[in-house]
């Protein structure tokens, strides 16, 4: 388990969506959820549906598996629906048992609103099954380093994310070790209620936290003996480029969302 | 070979709010090419002068000349630097990407090199360290011996005329650690690559070319391995170990046997034993 931490649910196999470019991936997606919320009806989802099954396949994805990531949200989804089915303000009186009252505009916003959470969902996961996270931290800066002229640490958010990714799974080892050591000395971190649980977990977290500042403090002082002084004239190993395929996925997606426009001026 | 590599003239450094300085008039030199082992217990200063060696720190009095350049000149920061690779105690605490080759890459990044020069450069560092075969292998997947030879890499890639090791195997296992040193002195012999070695492992300053014994502060004893650890009463006193061989010729002498005080590792005590054995051979 712990060896697979660092790679978050990437999904580590080659594909088309995998090699293109992280930045295209990173725009894509989000003009992706932007056109599921300009979709008036169930015509425009069932399109966005095809899009991402097409998109799934493209990237070498079970789309089964895609789907699974809607899992963990399925009462955050369910609870969505009953909400806006049931307190919609709406006057177009469908069904009266009682307090209950259906409305036809609460129908619609409830199907609406459960659906664009789930492809917002769906269009991320996408994305971070077929990027790994130091990609997208790569991509991350490099799109926001326009704003560096505004103060934004965009090299420095990048750098951020790459670090606690490389250390995850050393402090883990770490939180295990720890954990341990505390077992051998009668530390019980099973049972209880969850406050005595969260207790428990104190002798823990401190020496971790602890430890982690320490780390902190040498891995400055290696990167400092290493010439690190920020993103100022920094060079880098890796080298994004934009490719055909990028221009592909990226006509692609236009043409969903050209669809998307067209059903709205249809309906 | 000669030449003055590094120079630490009368210097005199404090840690902020410390009561007493943790280095007091050190004077000491480093001639280019050679293999000098800094040996001190806990808190004798031997790695606040690691520290100097490579700008981390810049003394309050006296200067420190690294190739040429004076440490407390902001200018020559970065070529120090690059100059002069350190390597540290945690293995854990000094690689910064998720992947070997990047995090080679990474002080080359900061240098500014042309990403064309890059593979070419982090290719040559590894198999000069014999990590060829991990350069996709993720740095926690590594054993500490390995993680070591990576972090030397990563200042390899900068082409370094020094590398300064500050207690770089204290963490490791006896294996990790034989791995390390080795590599190390492979590239002090074979690409002349100036080391200063600190540690406080009396096996591994027995292979230095010269040592200098820091305590309270203050170099209290310098020479090469066969001058300074003879002097087992002295090195006692300062809550310091002569290598096993060294103690036990010292032990067999004042038994009577006629041994030479400056025996170092076991093949040459084989070999005094011997001549004493069978003298006609």
């Amino acid at each position: 388990m712990m060896k697979n931490m660092t790679m978050g649910q990437f999904y580590p196999v080659d594909s088309f969506v995998h090699r293109l470019d992280p930045r295209m991936k990173l725009i894509l997606t989000v003009v992706m959820i932007v056109a599921v919320f300009m979709v008036q009806g169930l015509l425009g989802y069932a399109l966005v549906l095809g899009f991402v099954y097409l998109a799934s396949k493209k990237a070498s994805i079970p789309f089964k598996m895609l789907l699974g990531g809607l899992r963990p949200l399925r009462f955050i989804l369910i609870l969505t629906f009953v909400i806006n089915l049931f307190f919609n303000s709406g006057t177009n009186v469908l069904v009266k048992l009682g307090f209950i009252t259906l409305t036809m505009e609460g129908v619609s916003t409830a199907v609406h609103y459960t659906l664009r959470l789930a492809f917002l969902v769906l269009g991320t996961s996408l994305l971070t099954l077929t990027t790994s996270p130091v990609s997208l931290a790569d991509a991350i800066e490099l799109l926001f380093s326009p704003l560096r002229r505004f103060h934004f640490p965009a090299h420095e958010l990048a750098m951020m994310m790459t670090i606690a990714l490389r250390f995850i799974p050393t402090l883990l080892e770490e939180a295990d070790k720890i954990m341990k050591a505390q077992m051998a000395r009668g530390a019980d971190f099973e049972s209880g209620n969850l406050i005595a649980r969260a207790r428990a977990m104190v002798p823990l977290l401190v020496p971790l936290f602890v430890s982690a500042f320490r780390r902190a403090g040498d891995l400055a002082m290696a990167m400092e003996s290493r010439c690190y002084r920020g993103g100022e004239n920094r060079t880098r190993l890796r080298v994004l480029k934009i490719t055909k395929n990028d221009y592909l996925a990226a006509a692609a997606v236009c043409a969903l969302v050209l669809l998307i426009a067209a059903e709205g001026l249809i309906l | 070979m000669n030449e003055t590599r590094i120079s630490v003239e009368n210097v005199t450094f404090t840690y902020d709010e410390a009561p007493e300085p943790a280095l007091r008039g050190v004077n000491t030199a480093v001639r280019t090419g050679e293999f000098l082992a800094v040996l001190g217990h806990n808190g004798s200063g031997k790695s606040t002068l690691a520290k100097l060696l490579n700008a981390l720190y810049v003394p309050q009095e006296g200067r420190v000349v690294v190739c040429g350049m004076d440490t407390a000149d902001e200018n020559n920061l970065w070529q120090i630097r690059q100059q002069a690779g350190m390597i540290f105690q945690n293995p854990d605490n000094q690689i910064v990407a998720t992947v070997v080759r990047e995090d080679v890459a990474f002080g080359l990044e900061n240098m500014g090199v042309p990403t064309a020069e890059m593979p070419g450069r982090i290719e040559s560092a590894l198999s000069a360290v014999r990590m060829n075969a991990f350069a996709e292998a993720a740095p926690h997947m590594l054993s500490g011996g390995q993680k070591q030879r990576v972090a030397i890499a990563g200042i390899l890639a900068m082409e370094p005329t020094v590398i300064i090791a500050d207690e770089a195997t204290a963490m490791l296992d006896p294996s990790g650690r034989a791995e390390v040193l080795d590599t190390v002195r492979r590239l002090n012999r074979e690409k002349g690559i100036t080391v200063v070695w600190i540690t406080h492992f009396m096996e591994e300053a027995a292979q230095a070319d010269r040592i200098v014994v820091v305590s309270g502060g203050e170099i209290v004893l310098a020479g090469t391995p066969r001058e300074v650890f003879p002097q087992v009463e002295r090195m006692r006193e300062l809550h310091l170990d002569v290598p096993h061989m060294t103690d036990l010729a010292q032990e067999l002498r004042r038994g009577g046997m006629p041994l030479p005080a400056d025996v170092l590792t076991v093949e040459e005590m084989a070999e005094e034993v011997c001549k004493l054995l069978c003298p006609s051979k």
